[in-house]
């Protein structure tokens, strides 16, 4: 029998689709109509807003004075810069907290790369976080000491936000781990701890901490404010947390579990390296909505007197001297939220788009 | 010596008895095919041979090792089994050198060098070494089960279970499996092999053995298997799947 051989497929292009017109696209329908009228009716409205905030705006003034014009007085923001990103820490000293934020910064910068992750890279995190806080607090190689009570502003915002995710991450994979436990004691603590703290309003968990805890210890103990606070935080992230991983464990086939098994790999190296690696890529959108909301839980700690950036802006915003420029402050305070929060949201995307182009392609 | 010793072998899933009074001796170098309708506790079977799975009654010793709830002499039993998954079950987040290696690095602390010069000789092997920069994901199925294979062969096995290796494969990719199977069942290795492959049963299979509601029902070489099947139940099950 022959083969008849088939000339070979030429190549072709589907067909090119025709571009909407512009007018078609917003007046098309009624709905789209709507929308554009609408949406042309909101702009008006926000134009007195766009007057207020650029064309009446003092810009720079060496007098608050000029400030009492009505526009938005951006010159006190810049006046206040330094108050409201460091809070009280003392003027002389600022080099140490924007160092601190340069260091975060590196290190988030280097921690970018899947590649990079691993045991390794965590103690670095470990070392340079420690080094942040002895950078903060001085007291050591000639560096004056300032204590916790006066940090503030931006740092303890991003040192608060790394911290508690950071230390509760470890707590959260605990817990996700003795929640999906055959073990009833593991099983029962881990439900329990994380239905209590998910029950309880972040300013409830932060007001036991700082008021109640100090009650509770034995006379002569002292924990620091900020550090009780920080507690707060890391045990309100890690329910929050173990609950998404816990969704990302739940996600990865039991067959992985077991090829580990019958491999002879022991138990804890399974869950590191075969497990929980799958279980993480598997829950990155969720990860990073936890991460940006305990960003700006982070604006709860002000209720307890630590002067996180909001709580040192309104500290800012009340000096007599300026005609209380409280919109102007919070919103420098909510644009560098927003820098913050969209980083976070952009970071996740990207790695979320690498992860899939890795392992499926 | 024996490589693996069942005997008096019971087990229940809650009030299902899966397995009735399992013996089962297997002699190194043995190649079993192991065959029998779903659901007749063959891949069972197999999983209680490395502990996937454990047993409620009788013993099981492989290498001389008896397999218990003692951690100790799971690890050494482990060590000695290796297996093969209907699904492959590859880490996807690793690339296929490094599910090779890996496992070596975690379960014995071989050093990585050493780990992956031993993955790329088995990975070549299995006649896929170009592909070892590659994730699971990326590869054919049959390309996948070629790699499972080779994982499973770095941890220098001296017993290879396969638990239906081809069933999730797509036809044209089923010869390149058994092939590499064959080369395997040639060099010597002890192996048992779940598996409705009745042309690989035939070529290589020094016994078959026939299960059906947890019994083994009958077991014979090839020869008598396919020429000579003395159980109903064979006969009925063989004429289904050899049209």
């Amino acid at each position: 029998m022959s083969v008849t051989e088939h000339p070979p497929l030429a190549a072709r292009t589907p067909p090119a689709k025709a571009r909407t017109p512009l007018v078609r696209l917003l007046f098309g329908d009624v709905l789209s109509a709507l929308l554009t009228l609408l949406a042309l009716g909101l702009i008006l409205a926000l134009l007195p807003a766009l007057n207020w905030a650029v064309l009446d705006a003092v810009w720079s003034t060496e007098d608050p004075d000029t400030c009492r014009q009505g526009g938005a007085c951006w010159a006190y923001v810049q006046d206040k810069a330094r108050l409201i990103l460091f809070g009280i820490y003392p003027p002389e000293q600022h080099w140490r907290p924007l160092l601190v934020i340069g260091l975060i910064l590196a290190m988030v910068l280097a921690s970018l790369s899947p590649r990079l992750w691993g045991a390794r890279l965590l103690a670095i995190w470990g070392l340079s976080l420690l080094a942040m806080l002895g950078l903060m607090r001085g007291g050591f190689l000639g560096l004056p000491l300032v204590p916790t009570s006066q940090w503030g502003g931006l740092p303890v915002t991003l040192l608060l936000a790394v911290l508690s995710l950071g230390i509760g991450f470890p707590f959260a994979v605990a817990l996700a781990l003795g929640r999906r436990s055959a073990l009833p004691v593991p099983r029962l603590v881990s439900v329990g701890l994380i239905e209590l703290v998910r029950g309880l309003p972040l300013v409830g968990v932060l007001f036991v901490a700082s008021i109640l805890l100090p009650l509770l210890l034995p006379e002569g103990w002292t924990i620091d404010k900020l550090g009780r606070t920080l507690a707060a935080l890391t045990v309100f992230a890690a329910a929050y947390l173990a609950e998404v991983i816990r969704g990302g464990l739940q996600g990865v086939d039991k067959g992985q579990g077991e090829a580990a098994q019958a491999l002879g790999i022991p138990f804890w190296k399974t869950i590191w390296h075969i497990i929980l690696p799958q279980a993480i890529q598997k829950v990155i959108p969720p990860l990073t909505n936890t991460a940006i909301i305990m960003v700006k839980n982070t604006s709860l700690v002000m209720i307890v007197g630590v002067f996180d950036m909001l709580g040192a802006g309104r500290a800012a915003a009340a000096d007599p001297a300026w005609p209380a420029p409280y919109t102007e402050t919070y919103l420098f305070v909510a644009l560098m939220y927003f820098l913050i929060c969209i980083a976070i949201s952009l970071y996740s995307r990207w790695l979320e788009q690498t992860v899939k182009n890795r392992s499926h392609s | 010596m024996t490589a693996i010793a069942v005997s008096g072998l019971n087990k229940w899933y809650g009030s299902y008895h899966a397995l009735r009074d399992i013996d089962l001796t297997v002699a190194p170098g043995e190649r079993i095919v192991v065959c029998g309708p779903s659901g007749s506790g063959k891949s069972t079977l197999i999983r209680c041979l490395n502990r996937l799975e454990g047993h409620q009654s009788g013993s099981i010793v492989v290498n001389g090792t008896p397999l218990t709830d003692d951690l100790k002499n799971l690890s050494a039993v482990r060590r000695e089994v290796g297996m093969v998954f209907q699904h492959f079950n590859l880490f996807p987040h690793l690339t296929v050198l490094e599910n090779c290696a890996l496992p070596q690095i975690l379960a014995r602390g071989t050093r990585r060098a050493e780990a992956e010069a031993r993955a790329r000789r088995y990975l070549e092997r299995v006649r896929i070494p170009e592909q070892s920069a590659k994730f699971p994901g990326q590869l054919s199925g049959g390309q996948q089960q070629r790699v499972a294979i080779a994982r499973a062969l770095c941890m220098e096995p001296r017993v290879m279970l396969f638990d239906e290796p081809t069933s999730a494969l797509d036809p044209e990719m089923i010869k390149e499996v058994l092939e590499t199977m064959i080369a395997l069942a040639d060099d010597g290795m002890t192996m048992i092999v779940v598996t409705h492959e009745m042309g690989f049963a035939r070529r290589v299979a020094d016994r078959v053995i026939f299960m059906d509601a947890g019994q083994i029902m009958e077991q014979a070489s090839p020869e008598d298997f396919f020429g000579n099947p003395h159980h109903a139940r064979t006969r009925e099950f063989l004429e289904q799947i050899v049209h």
